[in-house]
């Protein structure tokens, strides 16, 4: 099959943060006339490589080329005038000027008086009308509109500066079926139209409607690039979490298979109808003291978003928690560690740890948090949460005076892990605790979550590694798309493939899955395919055994 | 910079302090201390004389002096580190100074009993009270309405100061209180009071901050709010403190220097003060993006500060150009501080270990304004809401990238 | 002179007033309907209207030829001012150093005045030296990442110390000075009395800055990058937009017009001090305020910023001819005119979210 040139050629691109080697020798290519979907979970380097492409990063290693030749972006306008444009994952728009403007912004018409606005306003018209817009009044402020038509603004706006290349990052997270709809049929004549179009999306129905090639990405690296025939479901899945099939498939639930049947404890919490607009439906939830409670599903499923929830992070808009028969208000952080909950966030840099201090203050801050700033944790108490966690968690280098910011991922993780044992909780919720981080560490960790639950700690488990979740988990609860989707109860029969099989089907039989519209409170749908037990869908094992 | 190397055999205990020392960020405090007074030993070598006053036994020459004028100085700076490490600023401390001092001022006047004890306490009292108030103003400003640290103490800094003629109704008060007087003048042991009194206060201070656990919270909001909100801190309550007592030192030190004359200056106590205690603060080695801070720094700046402004006048410069000097140095200590410069340094990928951390100061980062999702009115803070609304869906990813962005868009 | 005595003739300047008020107002309402960012600058107009019609009620002769044109007059510095700091405020900045720019510019001008240079020459350095001030500022911001009101304070500061360095003691231009002619009045409209309809060149000036000001902001790409870079800097950069550079660039703008109102203010005053402008940072971002620019950036017009200059050109009029107010409170009630409004943005903006 004769391939046309590529119109954009990345070979053995490297970007290293201090601390992380986002990219690892990662090569791309992108043809003209094609939607290519780039793929990987969370922190597998699809932003970076496309900040790499449009020169927001400076590479450290590496060609890219566009149209054969050698280029090298000083940043989005230099990448712009090269005919690449870009709609980012997070609107990057201006909220505080007309849609309009947002259009047009950096190539507004220009008369011998400035900007002629009228004649502005009016290839701003004509921009959004190729997206079946043009009925928006662009003289209204951006912020009148909703995220999901902010976005679609965005996509004008890339369009509008005669685009070869247009990458959409995450562009439909936030649009609902009928807009996804129209996104894809534009795509689809910018396609026809020679334009090569890069495709961001976890949404794995999604990605096979549109897209025409795959590449996957992980950690950092290249996994491979297939035309989306050649490719299944579960395959890409499978890429994604860096497990091949007959691993998952092998993987069974090992952890105290039907041992919980016996005594049924009173739930230490109980979630009923407990949502948050534009981040999880609603969804019910119940955990019992010394449980394992996996959260499955892939980056932007809602797993994060209800653990949040569950701690208060984020304060639910709707629904009742139940704790210890109690029923309680979480507005803020402070609120879940006063009621011996803990959570370890997935975002250990930002949200976890205090890097300009050292391990020993950052293993006492939340002990010294929940008492307050005028009763200080006396020492000889300070020095025993820092013996006991940091030999017990084996924090390397051990030494509790080094600034935190100077340990790798994985005892960074461990001393968050150890500030919140050190609270003595009741339920720990782990959000990731083990992406990013090395065999050992990670192994170290999962053993001190199951001796936890020995100790009768009610624990709430979430990774994106499937087969760490199966593991370890008790019951798991599958999320799809701000959506509880299933239950099911762990054991021996129980295998990391059965819920990729069940994210993959649920839904697949609908063009869209639909995502809770954000903005709008009125459209929340009822909570639906609650299933207790894996449901093994015939369809879909079949499928299966026809691709392996 | 680079991590500390497995130490050489065994080397002593004195180089061992040595090297601590010089590795502090102030030290370079105390070296520009000891050169200042060696200009002015080169300048007269009787420079550094302490003679004893033979009429009351008292200590009498130059360094006595500086310690003297330290004194206010030395109160705002200490105020002034708290609030900079919680990512704030108060630039109010001068105009509190003033309220102070016209209080107090005001109060004496009319009491009247030029030799009571009560008089001059109930003065102090009152003064301090009401720069208490200010602070709480302040804090309650910053922690609650969520408003910008610099916009709210800058309208306090220029209100402040009409509020100090209005007590006085645009006069300099002058009264007369001995005991009150003898706060500033007076002497204990030989050393002038109000050195004692101050440096009694730093380390009183110190010790608040270091044996409660207020220094690591505030250290905590600090560096970064969010982990720290997360953790479980619930950052108003300390910041309202935290201004509360830059309020208060701030009354203290227009205390300390009305009481040098028994006048208030309703212009001039305490003006462009600010500047010395972010300067003092900054020299201490605390950044100005907040985190890490140390009292004792401070104090050394703050020390520094009185020598220089000594230093100047000895030299005979206008003593009305010395803010030229001191925001020279601003400036070129927050260059020091800032990541281009350093990354002039050291370059960025030979940096020794993962400094996983560097980018959490970055611009972008909120100030500790009461919780997390209020970085509306903030300028620095545009990235946070793209950031925020972004967390719904997949805080991890988002969260990296745009911390790194924020450097990247900096730079 | 007290309130009450003006009382039983309230109708008349009233019923005068009304008609006019009344189509403003309307017009007012179509405007903030259209184009919901303009309701805060309206507000202001509102308000700036109300303190005209409460004046003229309770004091009585501001509604006149004379009480407004001094009033331009003896603003247009603080006009030029606010609009320097509306540029550097809509990108969600802030520039303390306005009033010691203005300082600094003011006393080495005048002192170069009378050492005899030109006067075209002193006012290009005049300029100059504002336009220095602020491009330091500018690349302290825009390459160190300092922050803004860090990088300003510096500058307040610096600014302060070398106007003292210079002199101490006011600094008289000679009468005969070329530079004092923009400060000469002249009659446009011969009035009754003294009630004449006067402008001085420094006010032209004022209204020709705020023209181009009005120009550059809303009818060329840089202006709209400095309201896109107020709404979002991240997204401004990802847009392709020249962020860095526009952010230097109003830095230079405030500084530069800083030195335009040390030549407005120098040649209607004829003496220079260092203490000149002390406070006026204030003053310009009050009026800024008031006239309805967000102090987080991306919104505001510069036509607001005049009308709150003018707000407190015109409570400074009401406290003098009020006579029971002393002047020492003028600072703190500036100041709690600026809170308020900058209280009332959070509102606006909590709402907003």
């Amino acid at each position: 099959m004769a391939e046309p040139a590529p119109v954009v050629e990345m070979r053995g691109i490297s970007i290293e943060f201090p601390g992380v080697k986002a990219l690892d020798e990662v090569g791309f290519r992108l043809f003209p006339g094609e939607v290519h979907a780039l793929m990987g979970e969370n922190g597998a380097g699809k932003s970076t490589l496309i900040k790499a492409l449009t020169g927001v990063y400076p590479i450290d290693s590496g060609t890219i080329l566009v149209e054969g030749e050698q280029r090298r972006f000083h940043g989005t306008a230099d990448a712009q005038s090269a005919g690449i444009s870009t709609v980012y994952q997070e609107v990057n728009l201006v909220t505080n000027l007309t849609i309009g403007e947002n259009v047009m912004l950096g190539h507004e018409v220009r008369g011998p008086f400035g900007v002629n606005w009228r004649a502005t306003h009016r290839a701003a018209t004509e921009a959004l009308a190729r997206l079946h817009l043009d009925h928006l009044d662009t003289h209204r402020p951006l912020s009148t509109l909703s995220i999901a038509v902010q976005q679609l603004v965005a996509i004008s706006r890339a369009m509008a500066i005669d685009a070869k290349v247009l990458i959409l990052d995450e562009p439909t997270s936030s649009l609902d079926a009928a807009e996804v709809d129209r996104l894809f049929t534009v795509m689809r004549q910018l396609r026809d139209e020679g334009v090569a179009i890069l495709f961001v999306s976890h949404f794995l129905d999604q990605v096979f409607e549109i897209s025409d090639r795959l590449t996957v990405l992980r950690n950092g690296q290249f996994i491979c690039e297939r035309r989306k025939e050649e490719l299944s479901r579960q395959e890409l899945i499978a890429q994604m979490i860096g497990k091949d099939l007959e691993t998952l498939s092998s993987l069974g639930g090992n952890r105290r298979a039907g041992e919980t049947e016996g005594e049924r404890e009173e739930p230490l919490l109980t979630a009923v109808g407990v949502g948050r607009r534009g981040a999880i439906e609603p969804t019910d939830l119940e955990i019992r003291p010394g449980e394992i409670v996996g959260f499955a599903g892939l980056l932007g499923s809602g797993r994060t978003e209800l653990a949040r929830l569950l701690y208060g992070a984020d304060k639910a808009d709707s629904g009742t928690i139940t704790l210890r028969g109690r029923k309680t208000t979480l507005k803020n952080p402070a609120d879940g560690l006063k009621r011996r909950i803990a959570f370890s966030t997935e975002n250990r840099r930002d949200e976890g740890v205090v890097g300009d201090l050292t391990v020993r203050e950052n293993l006492i801050l939340a002990v010294q948090a929940g008492r307050g700033w005028a009763r200080p944790v006396p020492k000889r108490e300070r020095d025993e949460i820092v013996s006991t966690r940091m030999s017990e968690l084996n924090v390397r280098p051990a030494d509790p005076d080094r600034l935190i910011k100077n340990l790798s991922g994985g005892n960074q993780q461990k001393v968050l892990l150890g500030r919140w044992l050190a609270t003595d909780p009741d339920l720990l919720i782990l959000d990731e605790p083990t992406r990013g981080i090395d065999v050992g560490a990670k192994a170290e960790i999962q053993e001190a979550v199951a001796e936890l639950a020995a100790q009768g700690v009610a624990v709430v488990f979430i990774s994106s590694e499937l087969e760490e979740v199966v593991r370890l988990s008790d019951r798991i609860v599958v999320l799809k798309d701000h959506r509880k989707i299933g239950e099911i109860v762990n054991g021996p029969e129980v295998t990391a493939q059965m819920i990729v099989d069940l994210i993959a089907a649920h839904g697949a039989d609908t063009h869209h899955p639909s995502p809770p519209p954000p903005a709008q409170p009125a459209g929340n749908q009822p909570l639906s395919a609650r299933s207790t037990s894996a449901p093994a869908d015939p369809a879909v094992s079949e499928t299966t055994e026809e691709q392996s | 910079m680079s991590a500390p190397s497995p130490a050489a055999p065994a080397p002593s205990p004195v180089v061992v302090w040595l090297r601590d020392l010089i590795r502090k960020p102030f030290f370079w405090g105390i070296v520009a201390i000891v050169a200042l007074l060696l200009l002015n030993v080169v300048k007269d070598p009787a420079y550094l004389a302490i003679t004893v006053n033979p009429a009351n036994g008292n200590l009498v020459g130059n360094l006595i002096d500086i310690m003297r004028s330290s004194a206010p100085v030395l109160m705002i700076a200490v105020g002034m580190s708290l609030v900079i490490a919680t990512g704030g600023i108060d630039l109010s401390v001068g105009s509190v100074m003033a309220v102070a001092g016209a209080v107090s001022m005001e109060f004496l006047k009319y009491a009247g009993d030029s030799a009571s004890i009560g008089v001059a306490f109930s003065a102090l009292g009152l003064a301090l009270l009401v720069s208490a108030a200010v602070g709480a103003f302040n804090g309650f400003l910053v922690a609650y309405v969520g408003l910008q640290p610099f916009i709210s103490t800058l309208v306090m800094m220029l209100a402040g100061r009409g509020l100090a003629k209005v007590i006085t109704s645009g006069q300099n008060t002058a009264a007369s209180n001995e005991p009150f007087r003898w706060i500033a003048n007076g002497y204990v042991l030989g050393l002038p009071v109000v050195f004692l009194l101050a440096l009694v206060l730093v380390i009183a201070a110190g010790l608040v901050v270091r044996r409660s656990a207020l220094g690591l919270m505030i250290e905590a909001i600090g560096i970064n709010p969010r982990a720290s909100r997360m953790a479980g801190i619930q950052p108003k309550g300390l910041l309202l403190t935290v201004y509360i007592l830059s309020g208060l030192l701030a009354g203290v030190a227009g205390i300390f220097s009305v009481a040098t004359v028994m006048t208030v200056d309703v212009t001039r106590t305490g003006s462009q003060m600010e500047l010395d205690a972010i300067l003092a603060v900054v020299i201490g080695g605390t950044s100005l993006a907040g985190g890490k801070f140390s009292v004792g720094g401070a104090a050394i700046g703050a020390l520094l500060i009185a020598t220089l402004d000594k230093t100047v006048l000895f030299l005979g410069v206008s003593s009305s150009a010395t803010p030229a000097f001191k925001a020279i140095v601003i400036v070129v200590l927050c260059l020091l501080q800032s990541q281009r410069v350093r990354s002039w340094f050291t370059s960025r990928r030979a940096s020794g270990g993962p400094g996983g951390g560097a980018g959490t100061r970055s611009a972008g980062d909120p100030p500790p304004s009461g919780g997390g999702g209020d970085g509306g009115a903030d300028p620095g803070a545009h990235t946070v809401s793209s950031g925020d609304g972004a967390a719904a869906s997949s805080p991890g990813g988002a969260g990296l990238a745009s911390d790194v962005e924020a450097k990247e868009v900096a730079a | 002179m007290s309130a009450a005595t003006t009382m039983p003739a309230p109708t008349a300047p009233d019923s005068v007033a009304a008609t006019p008020v009344v189509t403003l107002l309307k017009r007012l309402q179509r405007l903030v309907t259209i184009n919901p960012s303009t309701l805060p600058t309206a507000a202001a107009i509102v308000i700036f209207v109300g303190m005209i019609i409460f004046g003229e009620i309770a004091y009585g002769r501001i509604v006149q030829y004379s009480t407004l044109s001094n009033l331009l007059i003896n603003n247009a510095h603080l006009i030029v001012i606010a609009v320097a700091m509306t540029f550097v405020i809509l990108t969600g900045g802030i520039d303390l150093s306005v009033g010691s720019v203005i300082a600094l510019s003011s006393v080495a001008g005048v002192m170069l005045a009378n050492s005899g240079l030109p006067a075209v020459l002193v006012v290009v350095i005049m300029l100059a030296i504002g336009a220095a001030m602020g491009l330091f500022s500018g690349v302290l911001v825009r390459y160190f990442n300092v922050q803004p009101f860090i990088a300003t304070l510096s500058m307040m500061f610096l600014g302060r110390g070398l106007a003292s360095l210079l002199s101490t003691e006011p600094e008289r231009l000679a009468d005969d000075s070329p530079i004092r002619a923009l400060g000469t009045q002249i009659k446009i409209i011969d009035g009754p009395k003294v009630n004449d309809l006067v402008v001085t060149p420094g006010v032209l000036i004022a209204v020709v800055v705020v023209l181009v000001a009005f120009f550059l902001l809303h009818r060329t790409r840089t202006g709209r990058t400095v309201y896109a870079i107020g709404g979002s800097e991240n997204s401004a950069v990802l847009m392709g937009l020249p962020a860095p550079r526009t952010k230097l660039l109003v830095y230079v703008v405030s500084g530069t017009l800083s030195g335009v109102a040390a030549v407005i203010y120098t040649a209607r005053l004829g003496i220079a001090q260092n203490i000149t402008g002390s406070g006026w940072e204030m003053d310009a971002i009050a009026a800024t305020v008031i006239g309805g620019t967000l102090l987080s950036g991306g919104f505001g017009y510069v036509l607001g910023s005049v009308i709150g200059a003018l707000v407190l050109g015109l409570m400074n009029v009401l406290i003098t001819r009020d006579g029971g107010i002393r002047p020492e409170m003028t600072t703190i009630i500036t100041g709690g005119i600026l809170l308020a409004f900058v209280l009332l943005q959070r509102v606006v903006i909590r709402k907003r979210e």
